[in-house]
């Protein structure tokens, strides 16, 4: 049996090396041509408690997991039922786990899924050095049909370091998992690589965000770590100081939003990542970026809410306060990456779009695709730049900072321009930025800043639209994933729909959803938000046709494509 | 920041705009103003190579008075801005001023974290010890037996906050008190603060005439600092600790290295970077 996309879970107890079991996995497939993803979850403890690589094999591109866990291997037992409402399986799955591995949790009993051994201890001990998770991995290999070579070759080169001993040890057991999974019951195997021409990148949607910042022009970051918007800003710190640029760690979201408009008044691109308590606490000098017109970015990684929430655990719930959480009236970007390689296109368009409209932008990224990693093919650099519109020439008369222009872009000098100085201000000013609260004057600004937004060409970007019919799928965010699945599987059982995927959330375009939903009869809104957040925004901003449902619900399991199927199949 | 020769020379008024500034009658931010303007132009920096950044309060209007780039932000965050210009911009003159609200209340974080950064910039406060813009409300130096507030008509009963003193503890390179209504005096300390490496904080006494008229009195209160400034802070702590908080002159001088991470750029282009990626 061969199946184009092959879904496993590695758990096991901390210290048992489940994600190094994943991500050699991840990287062996991609390797091999075909393309891999991969989530983690882990027990409650800061560090070294029990954890679950969940991946999906696949020949085509894949960036979502599917309905169910074909394999769940387990290297030992211990807590491992905490993962239990994280790994759907059927009775076609199969469960292997090693007998002198603990007690086996009842909760995965309840499977009814298939279950055989693999006596990892025994195993290991048999093999000078060996290691249960390379066991694992070999057997998983084997069970699949990932190619011996590609498989070896990342074993060799991860551990190039540790020694040849090391080295030795992991290859035979990887060998002996290969040779043992030969006798267990068959799971489906992966169809043949499509061959791939080119070599596939390993990246997380915050590596990708970090990459789409500075591709964009990011060269100046302020931090303050937050799970789980820390890793976009711990693969900037390496990677702008090679480019130059500079982070500094902040001592709260207060400062680094606040270091990120200095360092952006000061004429650098600027760009500090968080989650949902530290966007919180920035909303106050977003708005002053609005007012001030100095062009920031912050990546949103959101996370189960309200307060503390589940910090480790996606949600779409952000979708207010990053529309919403400003006071007055404050127009704004919030942009929304729909696959963990988009990421980096919607970051760098973020970036590009916060600098030529010298506003604030929002990057609504989340846990799920922060956090998880794929094999992509890579991703080409789309050309978006941070470039502003700045003064020319000798300064003739007295600078007019915020010149009231018909597209709403004034010119923006930086330090340094002789005869351009001027007070950037959050108080209500006039055109020279001197402080105002005249009635023409509030209103002219008002005006000047919601035009330029509202005037800008956005191009296509605004919104993925695939498909056609008369049902159309509105979603934004991680569950794109599962949606486009869905509707794969829609249009393969004889439906027609399509899907649009919201990427520009603010400013909204409601011309361009109107065309895109032209004809449209059925409209099912697809969201991971209790409150139904994206389907108020929808019903507040824009027109839609026909008869509307909403599909919502909170996290921090993730949304599957047959509960979207489900809703299309069953909507008659 | 040194003047070279060829820098062309410039006057104070070279350094004010044409903005006539809000503040009441007497305020001492108007001398305040003019010890800053009169300090850059005896530093001889031109206009466009100085930052001055500040919060919100009376004080914190200063920035539009000025004809040099300026940031009047939000409210307690003076700091964190002038941090992104100096770190992004470190050729400019980065100076952050604002109130004692504005930096020990409600941007109390920022202050200490920016005194233990030590960004090489200059912080001015002016210390009226009260809320000026919001109306006479105690501020973090008010002190406690303060009854004329409507918020706390008993006096706060809470020990006063010694900026000089916790400058010192968080790390500051300079400490500096001044007094506004000695106008010169505060412009050679201004001087000093901005010619100093690293952070350097100046408390001036800034007499609030509306909500604290009896801050007018303040002129006969100051004195000069008895002894030179020390660089041994156990000695700057002892004698800040014991002073009677109108002693006005150079108190601390550290000599602390500047916090100013490199920007050499070891790639080409970002493209360099995305081999990690490829597997
Ligand atoms: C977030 C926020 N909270 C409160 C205020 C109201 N507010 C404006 S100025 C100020 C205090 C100013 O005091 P100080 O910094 O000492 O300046 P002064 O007016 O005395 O010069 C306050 C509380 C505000 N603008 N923003
Ligand atoms: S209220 Fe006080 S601090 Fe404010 S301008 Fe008037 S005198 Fe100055
Ligand atoms: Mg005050």
């Amino acid at each position: 049996m061969t199946a184009r996309s092959v879904s496993i879970t590695f758990a096991g107890s901390g210290g048992a090396g489940v994600m190094t079991a994943g991500n050699m996995l991840l990287d062996a497939a991609g390797r091999a041509g075909w393309y891999a993803y991969m989530t983690r979850s882990s027990g409650a403890q800061i560090r070294g408690g029990e954890a679950a690589a969940m991946m999906r094999l696949s020949t085509s591109p894949v960036q979502s997991h599917d309905d169910h866990f074909d394999v769940l291997v387990a290297i030992d037992w211990q807590n491992v039922g905490r993962f239990s409402a994280e790994i759907p399986m059927t009775s076609d799955g199969l469960v292997l786990g090693d007998p002198d591995g603990g007690d086996f949790p009842e909760q995965i009993g309840a499977k009814g899924a298939r279950c055989a051994d693999i006596p990892f201890k025994k195993m290991a001990k048999e093999i000078e050095g060996g290691r249960p998770n390379m066991i694992a991995l070999g057997a998983v290999a084997g069970l699949v049909g990932l190619p011996e070579d590609a498989v070896l070759g990342v074993v060799r080169d991860s551990l190039a370091k540790k020694g040849e001993a090391a080295r030795t040890a992991s290859e035979a057991s990887v060998r002996a998992g290969m040779a043992f999974a030969a006798g267990l019951p068959a799971c489906p195997r992966l169809a043949a690589a499509e061959g791939q021409s080119e070599r596939l990148w390993s990246i997380t949607g915050n590596e990708a965000a970090g990459l789409g910042a500075v591709r964009g022009g990011i060269r100046f970051v302020a931090a303050y770590p937050i799970t789980p918007g820390t890793e976009v800003l711990e693969w900037l710190a390496p990677n702008l100081a090679k480019l130059g640029g500079v982070l500094v760690q902040a001592e709260d979201e207060l400062a680094s939003i606040n270091q990120i408009i200095g360092a952006s008044y000061a004429g650098v691109p600027s760009l500090t990542a968080t989650s949902g308590p530290g966007l919180a606490l920035m909303t106050e000098s977003l708005g002053l970026a609005v007012a001030s017109e100095t062009p920031i970015t912050v990546v949103n990684v959101m996370r189960g809410g309200p307060s503390t929430g589940i910090p480790v655990k996606s949600e779409q719930s952000d979708l207010n306060i990053a529309l919403y959480g400003l006071h007055g009236d404050a127009p704004h970007l919030v942009v929304a990456p729909n696959s963990l390689a988009d990421c980096a296109f919607s970051t760098q368009w973020a970036v590009h779009l916060a600098d030529s409209l010298q506003t604030a932008a929002i990057v609504l990224s989340d846990q799920s695709l922060g956090q998880s990693r794929a094999t992509i093919a890579p991703p080409l650099d789309p050309g978006f730049r941070a470039i502003r519109l700045m003064p020319e020439g000798e300064a003739a008369e007295r600078y007019r900072r915020y010149t009231n222009t018909a597209s709403g872009v004034s010119p923006m000098a930086v330090p340094g321009m002789k005869g351009y100085q001027y007070t950037a201000d959050g108080l209500e000013h006039n055109e020279y930025g001197t402080p105002s609260s005249a009635a023409a004057d509030h209103s002219a600004q008002l005006d000047k800043r919601l035009r330029k937004l509202a005037v800008h060409d956005y191009g296509q970007h605004w919104a993925d639209i695939e498909g056609d019919g008369d049902i159309a799928v509105l979603t934004w965010g991680s569950t794109t994933g599962p949606v486009r699945e869905a509707l794969e599987r829609f249009r393969a059982s004889g439906g027609r729909a399509r899907l649009v995927s919201i990427r520009l959330i603010s400013p909204v375009r409601p011309e361009q959803l109107a065309a895109a939903l032209a004809g449209v009869a059925r409209v099912l809104v697809v969201e991971q938000s209790h409150g139904a957040q994206f389907h108020r925004y929808l019903r507040a901003h824009y027109d839609l046709p026909g008869s509307v449902r909403a599909f919502h619900r909170p996290g921090p399991l993730p949304i599957r494509p047959n509960e979207i199927f489900r809703q299309l199949a069953d909507w008659s | 920041m040194e003047a070279t020769s060829t820098c062309p020379s410039y006057s104070a008024r070279d350094y004010k705009s044409e903005v006539k500034p809000v503040w009441c009658p007497g305020c001492g931010d108007y001398s305040v103003l003019g010890s800053i303007t009169k300090a850059l132009a005896e530093l001889s920096i031109p206009p466009e190579r100085v930052a001055l950044v500040s919060g919100i309060g009376c004080s914190s209007r200063l920035p539009a008075y000025t004809n040099v780039f300026g940031f009047h932000g939000v409210h307690g965050r003076a700091l964190p801005i002038a941090t992104g210009i100096k770190v992004s911009r470190p050729e400019l003159t980065v100076i952050a001023s604002g109130g004692d609200g504005d930096g020990f209340s409600i941007g109390g974080n920022h202050f200490m974290h920016a005194c233990r950064r030590n960004v090489d910039m200059t912080y001015i406060v002016m210390d009226n010890e009260v809320y000026g813009m919001t109306k006479g409300q105690a501020s973090p130096t008010t002190a406690p037996d303060w009854e004329k507030s409507k918020l706390t008509p008993q006096g706060t009963g809470i020990n006063p906050f010694h900026p000089l003193v916790i400058a010192l503890a968080a790390g500051a390179n300079f400490i500096a008190r001044g007094f506004s209504g000695d106008q010169n005096g505060t412009a050679q300390l201004i001087t000093e603060a901005i010619r100093h490496p690293g952070f350097s904080f100046v408390q001036l006494l800034s007499p609030c005439v509306t909500f604290r008229p009896e801050q007018r009195d303040w002129k006969d209160m100051v004195h000069p600092a008895a002894v030179d400034p020390t660089d041994d802070p156990a000695r700057a702590a002892r004698r800040l600790m014991t002073d009677d908080g109108f002693n006005v002159g150079v108190l601390y001088r550290g000599s602390r290295k500047p916090f100013q991470p490199e920007r050499q750029a070891s790639v080409d282009s970002v493209a360099d970077l995305e081999k990690e990626f490829v597997l």
